[in-house]
Order: structure tokens, then sequence, then C-alpha cells
């Protein structure tokens, strides 16, 4: 059933409750002057209706899988043996109550506990269908009754959209506060099997770890410097590639560019920058990263086929517009007058540029540098594709080498194994990616704000 | 502007200056030179690349489909035809068309150069033609991948054989079928009316099209509302203090975040703590919503701002209450420019992998999500799991893929330029 019908419900429940609340008012104005239009009256009553029916959806959205989850694990298995197994059991148990995976005897799953679990899914729908249609009944009547003459439905409606309102733009927290107490979360799970010295500072990544507690050579170890010097290294490349192209194109495009050509540049520029990752991670590895390596061979360098190099060169590529948008931004930012005054005296174009607008505009070039260096830190689709697996820790941009993104996907995409290090492992690292580039973008808001401030 | 007292001295130096004014405008020049011709490289090797994955190589075999062995219940019914035996069709009709060739060896041999699903494709031709039974019909079947990248001289005719796929004998047999006009590239609606599949010549992107459709829906059910309810209060409501300074630079820092940490909140929020079902698109959607909201708020926020303040004022002036300034004439008026930043923000959310990577949008799923949470697969995703494959075919997918993909980005973006350039007000 699931909540398509819930919400059919409540849309058609919302629906009526205007019709109704206008006509009640509607009523109400034959036999004295209403303070408010009807409409306002009917989308109180709606908004009454509604709004406890969506909260109770919203509740039975988060909870009731997992309480149901809970109440097979009691019942059904018995609760034996560790919670990875559990966890294993139970997904098997949800896979084939949904019917996405056929059951079949000796899964290590009992028929009795998927019957149970389909049981208490069936009985959750009908238990929110319930709830959503007592509670809109409830707030319909609640709000009929408050339906007078005197009644200020305009004021009361206008103060529920602004509550609405609130709720909407705190959105936009509670995600931020999401992602900060996820990461930290799994990653203190991280933490206390691994110590934090280790990752931050162990030279040796593999993160492979037994999958029987007998075997051999299968500890993992979980030292991120290779990780970290392979982020470094693709993205310094591809910040030196980005950081001169980009800001020759932003210099032309405002200072020499005609009206033309501007129209025409910008959009291509756009282009560029909407072009999604996966299709530069394609262009590196299909096209780039074979034509360095063959170069290297030709000129008799070994370079390997998934260098560092090469993803390095192609997300530089990506990250052009990025800066180019942002530098344009900030040259035209810069008072004509100053160039003007330059120009006066006698100084060339180059002059002018070099001299009098770089410099005026430099904080805000380097705010946005920062950010094109968050943004390549951060990126994962093109080193997934173009830069290797193996953790090189190697000062040779020709060597294959791995970035921290890489690892978090790698660790991730496949079977998972539930609550193994190996996973939280990906916590981690993306702990420390949101820090480092939450830094890096906190210094260059700032230092773009201070500098449009100063304009 | 020559001067009577310039010395030689005066001019070498002016003409040096002039002279490096010239070589910094050629930097610029280049600088623009090197993104443009990135930008066309990259667009033409996808072009060359991916346009043939638009064609295919079939063969035309006349086929007789007898009743004994296609319709074994005899009334002709989808249930009796799906019954059928499509294998010893295809097989006499190859039969009939070799009969030169006798061996075992050679037979299997011939029976490779076509698909694995040209038996699929028979049946599926008759159940849509149940007339056909017990006649004889010419149809164009779908060689094996192997033979399409022989044709389109993918691989390297000139190499030895035991370097190739196609056999001589076989290689053969095509010239001979090419000379006959029953070897073609004909247009492959296969690409564009399937799902994913093992076989490159049946693999097709209408499940990942339809996968994506589905998370964008979502995506956009969920973060436009929210998106353009908090920019109104942010813009139009909000005291200018703490919490709205607060909020804003929350919204500016969260816009920043790389995508793959909205992945991560994905796996734990919707995953772990919530049990939703893994590579749904609803888990897709919800996640992407997460992403594009802060980019959503920034764009309308800046369309609220466009607004100048005397239409507010004029509309207080008459009496009305903040809302309905708002409603009644702020978001009619920053509507268009609203529009243009959903659509964008909407084609970054289409582009975007790495976080469905997260939440296990990457499996392989051959069947065409029917809702949102059916196991699919989108767009992005399809052309990074093709990509990967071993398959020389997959690599032309891949980039007709890409192609697709660029199609709907570029109508998307082309989309809101024109709103930008047409309907948007300037004030």
């Amino acid at each position: 059933m699931g909540f398509s019908l819930i919400g059919t419900v409540l849309a058609i429940m919302a629906v009526l409750g205007f019709l109704i609340g206008n006509q009640r008012a509607r009523g109400l104005a034959r036999a004295g002057r209403l303070h408010s239009l009807p409409r306002y009256h009917g989308v109180f009553v709606a908004l009454w209706t509604a709004l406890p029916g969506l909260l109770m959806i919203i509740l039975f959205a988060v909870f009731s899988t997992g309480m149901i989850n809970s109440m097979v694990m009691e019942n059904g298995q018995g609760g034996a043996g560790d919670p990875h197994m559990l966890a294993v059991e139970l997904n098997k148990i949800q896979l084939i109550a949904e019917g996405r995976m056929p059951f079949q005897e000796g899964m290590g799953v009992s028929w009795d506990s998927v019957e149970r679990m389909k049981n208490l899914h069936r009985n959750a729908d009908i238990l929110a269908l319930f709830c959503v249609i007592a509670v809109g009944v409830v707030g319909f009547l609640y709000a009929l009754r408050r339906i007078r003459t005197d009644f200020r439905a305009r004021q009361e409606v206008e103060r529920i959209v602004r509550v609405l309102l609130v709720v909407a733009s705190s959105v936009s927290i509670f995600i931020t506060l999401g992602i900060v107490l996820s990461l930290i979360f799994e990653a203190l799970r991280f933490f206390a099997v691994v110590p934090v010295s280790d990752f931050i500072f162990g030279l040796q990544w593999s993160p492979q770890t037994a999958i029987r507690a007998d075997q051999v050579g299968g500890s993992g170890s979980f030292g991120a410097i290779p990780l970290f010097a392979g982020t470094l290294m693709i993205t310094g490349i591809s910040i030196l590639v980005a950081a001169p192209v980009g800001l020759f194109c932003a210099i032309y495009l405002s200072e020499f560019a005609s009206p033309n050509v501007r129209g025409w540049v910008k959009p291509a520029l756009e282009i560029l920058a909407g072009i999604p990752t996966v299709v530069y991670g394609l262009f590196a590895a299909l096209i780039v990263a074979p034509a360095i390596s063959d170069f290297g061979g030709q000129i008799g360098l070994d370079i390997a086929s998934e260098s560092a190099l090469a993803a390095g060169l192609v997300m530089g590529i990506m990250i052009i517009p990025f800066v180019s948008s942002l530098s344009d931004d900030v040259i035209n930012a810069v008072p004509q007058a100053i160039r003007d005054g330059s120009l006066a005296m006698g100084a060339t174009e180059a002059e002018t540029i070099r001299q009098v607008v770089l410099p005026a505009a430099l904080p805000g070039i380097v705010g946005a540098l920062l950010l094109a260096i968050s943004r390549a830190v951060g990126e994962t689709m093109i080193v997934v594709m173009a830069a290797g697996l193996a953790a090189n820790l190697t000062a040779n941009p020709l060597q294959a080498m791995t970035t921290v993104t890489v690892q978090i996907v790698t660790l991730l995409v496949g079977d998972q194994e539930f609550d193994s290090p190996k996973t939280l492992a990906a916590f981690a690292l993306g702990l420390t990616l949101f820090f480092v580039t939450l830094i890096l973008n906190i210094v260059a808001l700032g230092v773009v704000k201070r500098y449009h401030e100063k304009q | 502007m020559n001067h009577k007292n310039e010395t030689p001295e005066q001019r070498k130096y002016l003409a040096k200056r002039h002279a490096a004014s010239r070589r910094f405008r050629w930097y610029g020049l280049m600088g623009l030179g090197i993104a443009l011709t990135t930008l066309f490289l990259l667009l033409g090797t996808m072009l060359l690349k991916g346009y043939s994955s638009f064609f295919q190589t079939q063969i035309q075999l006349s086929v007789s489909f007898d009743q004994t062995l296609v319709d074994p219940v005899g009334d002709k019914s989808v249930e009796s035809l799906a019954r059928g035996d499509y294998r010893a069709i295809l097989g006499n009709a190859i039969k009939r068309a070799f009969p030169e060739i006798k061996s075992r060896d050679d037979r299997r041999q011939l029976s490779k150069i076509f698909s694995d699903g040209a038996s699929f494709q028979l049946q599926n031709l008759l159940i849509s033609h149940p007339e056909w039974v017990s006649t004889s019909q010419n149809v164009w079947l779908i060689a094996s991948d192997n033979v399409d990248m022989w044709v389109k001289e993918v691989v390297d005719h000139d190499l030895p054989e035991s370097q190739r796929r196609i056999s001589d004998l076989q290689a053969k047999w095509l010239a001979f079928l090419e000379v006959n006009h029953q070897l073609q590239l004909r247009f492959n609606a296969m690409f564009f009316t399937s799902g994913d599949s093992r076989n490159p010549e049946m693999a097709g992107i209408l499940g990942a099209i339809k996968g994506s459709a589905l998370t964008l829906l979502i995506t956009f059910l969920v973060s436009f509302p929210l998106g353009v309810a908090s920019a109104v209060y942010l813009e139009e409501f909000a005291a200018k203090g703490r919490w709205a300074d607060f909020i804003e630079v929350n919204i500016n820092n969260l816009a920043a975040v790389p995508s793959i940490v909205f992945g991560l909140l994905g796996l734990a929020l919707y995953l772990n703590l919530m049990h939703l079902p893994r590579s749904a698109p609803l888990v897709g959607g919800l996640t992407l919503a997460m992403m594009t909201l802060p980019t959503l708020v920034i764009a309308t926020r800046a369309s609220l701002k466009s607004v100048p303040d005397p239409i507010r004022d004029g509309a207080r002036a008459l009496g009305a209450s903040p809302l309905q300034v708002v409603l009644h004439h702020v978001l009619p008026l920053a509507a268009p420019g609203m529009l243009t930043g959903t659509i964008i923000s909407m084609a970054r959310a289409l582009g975007e992998t790495a976080p469905l990577l997260m939440i296990g949008m990457v499996a392989f799923i051959m069947d065409i999500p029917g809702g949102v949470m059916d196991p699919s697969t989108v767009l992005p995703v399809q052309i990074f799991l093709w990509a990967d494959s071993p398959e020389r075919a997959f690599l032309e997918k891949t980039s007709g893929a890409t192609l697709i993909l660029l199609a709907f980005l570029i109508t998307m973006n082309a989309l809101a330029v024109y709103i930008r350039n047409r309907v948007e007000r300037r004030w």
C-alpha cells in the first residue's frame, strides 16, 4: 500500500476541509460581516486538517521500519549470534518481504519471520492510515469550531504559513547537523577500533580486513597519509592547470573581449561547467590517460596508465570555468575609476591590469582559488575513473595515486559488511573531507564577502 | 603620438612596453583558447565515439515459422507463442541460408555471428505478428557485439586471426552477406527501448532514463517547495540578525560541501536509520534533494532580491499584508528567475553520480523501474558502469549514453538561458 494511498487520502481530506470551511464562512457571511474572506477560512480549515496528518506521515516514515525490524528480530530469530549476523539476516528478511528476493530454504532465514515482517508492515500501514485520518478529523473539527464572523482567519493562516516558512528554512541547518552527526557518530565507532593517530599519521593503507578471524595478514591497516598525499598531488596539478588558464580567461573576458565575444564565450564556459563529472572521468580514462601514457612511452618515460597526472589535468579542465567565472565577477567589481586613473597616468593596458586591477581584486581571486581547491579536493568521479586504487606514497605524478574520495567509493560500493572497520573507515575519511572542505569554504567565503563589502 | 623631444631610448622603451601589453593580451586569448579547445575536444570525441551506438549491425534472414515449433498449443495466443522453440527456428534459418556448411564446428561459428538475443527478438516479433505462424518472412536480426565491432571497423581487420574475435571464416561470411545486402547498419531501436544487459548489443538506456526521471521527480518535489519557502523566509520575513546570518552562512557552506558527503549522509540516514530500500529512486531523489536545496535557495534568493522594493512598498501602501505582498506581487515577478535557477540545479542533479554510488544505485539492473521504490540506476551511473565493462562494445554504448545525457543537460541549460534572456524582466 505504502504512502501514496495515505498521501491521496490526506490530499482529499484537505480539499474537503477547504470546501467545507469556505462554505461555512459563506453561510456566516449572510448573518453578519466576516472579518476575513471566506477562502481564508477554507485555507485555515485545510491547513488544520492536513498538517497534523503530514507530521504523522513523516513520523511513520522515519520510525516504522526500524521499529518493525527490532520487533521481528526480538520474536523471530531469538536474537542469537552477533549483531553483524543479525543485520545480514534482517536485510534478507526485508528483501524477501518486499518481494525483491525469492525465498529459499537454507538461507538462514525462517519463513515465519518473513511472514511476521509482512504482517507488521501491513498493520503499520493500516495504523498509519487510521492515525492520519483521526488526527485530520480532530484538526478539522477544531478548526471548524473556530470559524465565526469575527474570527481573524487571514491572520491565523499567515501565522501558520510563517511557521512553515521558518521550518523550511531550518531544514538546511538540519542537513548540516545530520552530516556532522552521522559522520562523527560512525567515525567514532571506527576510531574505537583503529586509533586516531594510526589513521592520521599511518603510512600504510590497505583496508582489506580478514573475513574469518583466523585468516593470516588480514589485520588491515588504515594509515591515511598516502590518501592525503594523493589528494594533495591531484588537487595541486589541477590548480596548476586551472589557475593560470581560468585567470587569463577571466582577464581577457573582462578587460579585452568585445561584448559580442563575451556573449558567445561565456555560455561556452557555462557548458563546460555544466558537463557532468562522470563525463570528465570518461574523458580522462578514455582519451587523456592513454594519450599521456603513449607520449611517455615515446620519450622513454614510464607513465602508469592511471597516472595522477591524467586525473589532475582533467580535473584542472573541469574547474577552469569555476575559476574564470568567479574571477570574472571579482575583476568586474573593481571600480572603473581605478582603471581610468591608471590609464590616464600613461600605463599600458597590461600594466594597468597587472599593477592596479589585479592587486585590487586579489582577495577575491584568492577566495575563488580556495573555492576551486575545495571543489577539487571533494571531486569524486574523475579520480574514481582515472586515478588508481593502489595507495602509493610517492612524489612522482606519473605514477598511480589514490585519493580520499576514491577510497570512500571503493569501501562503500559492492558488498558491504555491516559495522566492519572497512565500512566505517569510509565515514572517517568522509569526516576528514568534510572538515577540510568546510575550513576552505569558510575562509574563502569570508574573504570574498569582506572583499565585496570593501568595494 | 610621436613627440619631437622623444629620445630613441624612450621610443624603444615605449615599444617594449606596448609589446608586453600585446603579449599579455595574447596570454588571455590563449587561456580562452585552451578552455574552448578542450570543450570541443571533449564534445567531439564523445560525438565521434558515441554516434555509432545509435546504429547496429543487423543481418537479414529468411525465417520460416513452423507451427509445430513456435506454436505448441496451436491457438496463436501469447502464452502459446511464448513457449515456442525459437533457437531451433533460428538454427533452421541459418542452415537454410548457408546450406553448404556441414561441419559442426563451422555451424557453431556461423551461429556465433548472431546475438544471443536474436531468438528473443524472433519471439517478440512473432508475438506482435501472430499471423506469421506457418509462413516465411525476411527478418532483420541483431548480430553479436563482435560482429558489430568488426563491421564498424572498431577492431583492426589486419590483425592476425589469433588476436581477433572474428575468425577468417566468419569474416568471409560477413563479406558475403554484405555483398548480398543482407548485412546492414540499421537504426538501433533496442538502445532506446530496453534496460541494461550483459550483452552489449542488447543493452539499452531506457531503464537508466526512467530511473533518472523518477529520481529527478523526487528531487524536485522535495527541494523546490523547501527551497522556495526558505528563500522567501530569509529574503522577505527574517529579521536581519544573528539567526538569519547563521542560516545564510550555513546555506552558503552547504552549497560547497562535496557531493559525496551527501551520499554518506543518505547512506547513514535513509538506508541505515530509516531502512528504505537500497538503489531506489526514492532514496536517490531524497539524497540529491539535500544536495540541491542550498543551490536552489541561493538562486531563488537572488531572483527575489532582484524585485525592486517600490513594488513591495506599493503593495503595502494599498493595504496588503506581508504574506499578500509576497504571494501576490513578489513571487509572480520573481518566478522566471526562480524557474531558471530551478532548471539549472535540476540539471546539476541529473548529472550527479558520486552520491548515488553511496546508496547502491550501481547495481546491475535489467528491469525498467516502474515506481520510486523499484531498484534502478540513473544515466550518469549507467555511464560509469559501462565504462568499467571489459567488453569493447560497451565503450561505444558509454559514449552513446553520454551523448544522450549531454543532450538532456544542454536542452535544460538552453531552456534556462532562453528564459533568462527572454522572459526575465530587468529592472
